[in-house]
Parts: C-alpha cells; sequence; structure tokens
C-alpha cells in the first residue's frame, strides 16, 4: 500500500467518494497485479478462519499446554449473572474464544498479531451479526481494518518486543474502531476518529507476560480490547472526534514505545510477569 | 507489503514469532536442505530457549522440516510425526552468541549428507536466514530466492544475472559472500517472480556453478 498516513486514506476515499475499505482492496490489487476476485477469495478465506476459530473456542473442554488459559470464553457465555449489556458480552466471549483457541495452538488469523488476534473478528463479526449487516460489508470492513493496521506498521510497529501491548492489542482495538465505524455506516472521518480515540486510550500500555507466554494477560486482555473499541465506535458514530488526530496517535505510540524500557517489551523482567504469582508460575514452568 | 500480512497471516497459535516464525525457519531450512532428511540437532538460543514449550516452537520448528506451512494442524503432532517418518529430532538449548533473542541453529543430516543452517524470528511472524553452512547469508523467504554457490572468479555473478535477465527473472536484491578468495562464493539473489525448474537446471548446468537452490515463498 503506497499511503503512509491514515489522514492520506481518508482523503482520497472522500475525494473519490469511496469507503476506505475499496481504496485498501484497489491497493492491494495494484501491487500484488491480481485481480480483484482474488483478493476478496482471500479475505473471505480469512474470515472462514476467524469463525472457525470463535465455534472452537467455544467448544468444551479447551485449556492451553499450560493449563494457564482455557474455557473462559464458554464460562462467560453460560454465565447468567452479567450486565444488561448483550452485545458488549457477545463481543467479549468472541475475544476470549479466538485468544483462547490461540493460546491452545489453534488455528487463527493473526491481526495484527497472534496475541491480539482475538479483537478485530470479536467486534466486526459481532456487529455484523447483531446488526444484521451483509457479508460483503463485513469482509469490506476487514479490508479497512488491514489497511489502518499496515500504516501502523510502516510508520510505527505491531510488535510487543519494539512497542509494548500499545502496539498489539492497542492497535487491534485501534483498527477494531475504525473499521467497525464504516461498517455501522460512518464517514471515513468518522473511521479515523474511532481508530485516533481507541489508540490513544490505550497508550502506554506495557507487554510483561507472566513467564513470557502469549498467555497472562494476553488471553483477557483481548476481551478488554475489544470492549474498549465499543466505547469509540459509539463516540465516533454520534460525532464526536480526536482532538489528537490519527496518525499523530501513532507517532505518539511510537515515541512512548521508545521510551519504554526494555524491562517491559516482551521480555518478562518485570511487570505482571515479576509479581509473586507470576514468577512462581514461571517457576513451576521451568520444567514443564 | 499486502494487508494480509497485517490482517494475517493464518496461523496456528499461540506466537507469531514463537510458532508461525519458528514454522517459517524450519520450513526453509528443509528447502535449503532439499532431500531425505534422517536426523535434526536443533539448538534453541535466548527467548526461543526459555519459553519454547508454552509456545511450541519446539513442534513448529519441526514442523516446518517436515513441510508443513505456519496453517497446518499437524504442527500440534510434529514430534510424533517425525517419529514416525523415521526423522530423529534432539533439542538443545544452547547459547548461540550474537544473535537475535529468538534464534535456532539447525544441524541436518541426510543419508549422505549434512547442513547447518541458523534462523532469526525478528518480529511478528517474518524472520531471516542468517547462516547456511560457513556461508553468511540474509533473507527472508518472503520473495522467491535462489541460493548459488559458484566458483569465486571474476564474471560469474554476471554471468548468473544475465542467464536469469535472459529469462526476464528481475532481481530485487542480491547478496554476495565467500570465506575464502578464489574459491566458493555464495550468492542470494531475491526475484520478483517465481523461477521455473527449467532455469535452475540451466544454471545448474553451468561449469562453475556448484550447487542451486531455490526457496519458494509462503
Amino acid at each position: 500500500m503506497q499511503y503512509n498516513k491514515i489522514k492520506e486514506l481518508i482523503d482520497k476515499a472522500e475525494q473519490e467518494n469511496k469507503k476506505i475499505s475499496q481504496i485498501v482492496i484497489e491497493e492491494e490489487i495494484y501491487e500484488r497485479e491480481i485481480e480483484r476476485e482474488t483478493v476478496i477469495d482471500e479475505m473471505k478465506e480469512h474470515l472462514k478462519i476467524m469463525r472457525e476459530s470463535i465455534s472452537e473456542g467455544l467448544t468444551p473442554g479447551h485449556k492451553s499446554a499450560t493449563g494457564l488459559t482455557g474455557g473462559e470464553a464458554l464460562t462467560l457465555q453460560n454465565s447468567n449473572k452479567s450486565l444488561n449489556t448483550p452485545l458488549y458480552k457477545k463481543v467479549i466471549i468472541k475475544a476470549l474464544a479466538v485468544s483462547e483457541v490461540n493460546a491452545c495452538m489453534g488455528k487463527i488469523v493473526a491481526g495484527p498479531t497472534a496475541g491480539a488476534s482475538g479483537i478485530v473478528p470479536a467486534v466486526l463479526i459481532t456487529l455484523t451479526e447483531e446488526h444484521e449487516i451483509s457479508e460483503d460489508k463485513l469482509i469490506d470492513a476487514l479490508f479497512t481494518a488491514g489497511g489502518l493496521g499496515e500504516v501502523v506498521s510502516k510508520k510505527a510497529t505491531l510488535a510487543g518486543a519494539a512497542g509494548g501491548c500499545q502496539a498489539e492489542c492497542g492497535v487491534g482495538s485501534a483498527m477494531a474502531a475504525g473499521a467497525a465505524v464504516e461498517l455501522m455506516g460512518g464517514t471515513p472521518q468518522q473511521v479515523g476518529d474511532a481508530f485516533a480515540l481507541a489508540l490513544k486510550n490505550l497508550l502506554g500500555l506495557v507487554c510483561d507476560p507472566v513467564a513470557g507466554l502469549v498467555e497472562v494477560p494476553c488471553v483477557k486482555r483481548n476481551g478488554f480490547a475489544a470492549s474498549h473499541a465499543l466505547t469509540a465506535v459509539n463516540m465516533a458514530l454520534s460525532g464526536i472526534s480526536s482532538v489528537i488526530p490519527p496518525d499523530e496517535v501513532i507517532a505518539a505510540m511510537m515515541e512512548i514505545g521508545d521510551l519504554m524500557p526494555v524491562s517491559l517489551k516482551e521480555t518478562s523482567e518485570a511487570g505482571l510477569a515479576k509479581t509473586e504469582t507470576g514468577q512462581k508460575i514461571a517457576e513451576e514452568l521451568q520444567d514443564f | 507489503m499486502s494487508v494480509f500480512n497485517v490482517l494475517g497471516p493464518i496461523m496456528i497459535g499461540p506466537s507469531s514469532s514463537h510458532t508461525a516464525g519458528a514454522v517459517k525457519v524450519g520450513y526453509l531450512a528443509r528447502s535449503i536442505f532439499k532431500g531425505k532428511l534422517v536426523k535434526a540437532d536443533i539448538y534453541l538460543h535466548g527467548s526461543f530457549a526459555r519459553t519454547f514449550k508454552g509456545h511450541g516452537t519446539d513442534r513448529a520448528l519441526v514442523g516446518g522440516l517436515l513441510g508443513f506451512k505456519p496453517d497446518d494442524e499437524r504442527i500440534r503432532d510434529s514430534l510424533n510425526l517425525a517419529k514416525e517418518r523415521g526423522v530423529e529430532i534432539e533439542l538443545h538449548l544452547s547459547d548461540l552468541r550474537g544473535v537475535h533473542p529468538n534464534t535456532a541453529k539447525l544441524e541436518l543430516f541426510g543419508e549422505n549428507k549434512e547442513m547447518t543452517i541458523i534462523g532469526s524470528s525478528i518480529g511478528g511472524s517474518r524472520i531471516k536466514i542468517i547462516q547456511i553452512d560457513d556461508y553468511e547469508v540474509d533473507f527472508s523467504g518472503e520473495m522467491p530466492t535462489l541460493w548459488v554457490l559458484h566458483k569465486d572468479e571474476p564474471g560469474e555473478i554476471g554471468i548468473i544475472t544475465s542467464i536469469l535477465g535472459s529469462y526476464k527473472l528481475n532481481i530485487a536484491s542480491m547478496e554476495v559472500f565467500r570465506n575464502k578468495k578464489g574459491e566458493v562464493g555464495s550468492a542470494i539473489i531475491e526475484l520478483d517472480h517465481k523461477v521455473s525448474d527449467y532455469v535452475i537446471s540451466h544454471l545448474q548446468n553451468m561449469d562453475n556453478i556448484y550447487q542451486v537452490r531455490y526457496i519458494e515463498p509462503f
């Protein structure tokens, strides 16, 4: 993709009176010299795997190799003790389901990483189901999510080891929020606002996984980051804008990532990994 | 860059770097080795050594060696599958010194050959192969790649690139290396388009070209 800024994507979409997804699809066709149908089919295959990972995460008996995670998507689904917020609950269930499948060495679609793979499918698939949106629009929204993430990968980073979890779950949440706004009929400008709002409010998030594994806090964090995206979508669709534009938020994320100590960037040398319980788990897993 | 590098790849979890990346390292190593594999000594370094069990890095590397891609569910059972296929696997925790934290050294043994390949997983599921036997290399496997061993002599590189050019194969990047002047040169050539068997045998039949390996992109 030739675009290096979210603003360029928004401007192009507005000039041509298109959705951001169309710009992203056109870029993919141009760069890879392939047919439109091939590009769309590839995304359909990705969506199929996303759905399969959700279903698999909701089948009983799932536990990760370490036993630290698994089965909690189902716990939430079976519980009637939740708040009266069905949409939020459905989103969290799906995000947990995908992340648990990931932790159990199941098949997932990484996006933007494997550790943050639950957020985009949870938000977009749930909204599509709840609002009876067409499959074509969902496919489009996935391209928007990918396009937004591509800009971040060019201008900053998507690696926890380089930018902390803000670059993984933070960006995942922002991709989901922006794409969801398009899915719900928002303008390209609102897509950018939702993206900026979601990312802005997860800035500074560190990557301090227990025992270096993509389990604690990663699995449940996917649920949080997915529901966080909904807050951004609600605001952006109502016309609330982000004071700081999306590209400046991305730059801020990179600056924060650079300033973040190495001990909090996927090295498990501080934070949750070094809590009493975190260390105990790491020790127990040594001989595992 | 493709949008599917960000919304993708489709892969077996749990980690882009420690699982999908490790599969790619194994897979590329096997493509370079080419031929029947009898035994593999796997040396895990750094974070690979510390967290391989929880991430399935060992199973991922072995899966790759068996020819599985990152989305192949057989990765989970690759250690048993290796046994079934008569491939002996030995795992070692080691310090490879001066390499990326997510690095593995693979010593591969066939019936009458052996080869050592070192690869690093450098973020997301992106990887690079950094050493093949005594040759320093640097390639990702994201593009069609040729590894050519040739006589270290003036004009040899020109011959190789002319042959590729005559088939309208555009070179995206090229890296040459040799251990000792006048002996064997190693060239890593990344191309924009896939390379046919015909082109490979053309190269292979040249007098001063000792070995050609073609690595298809994922």
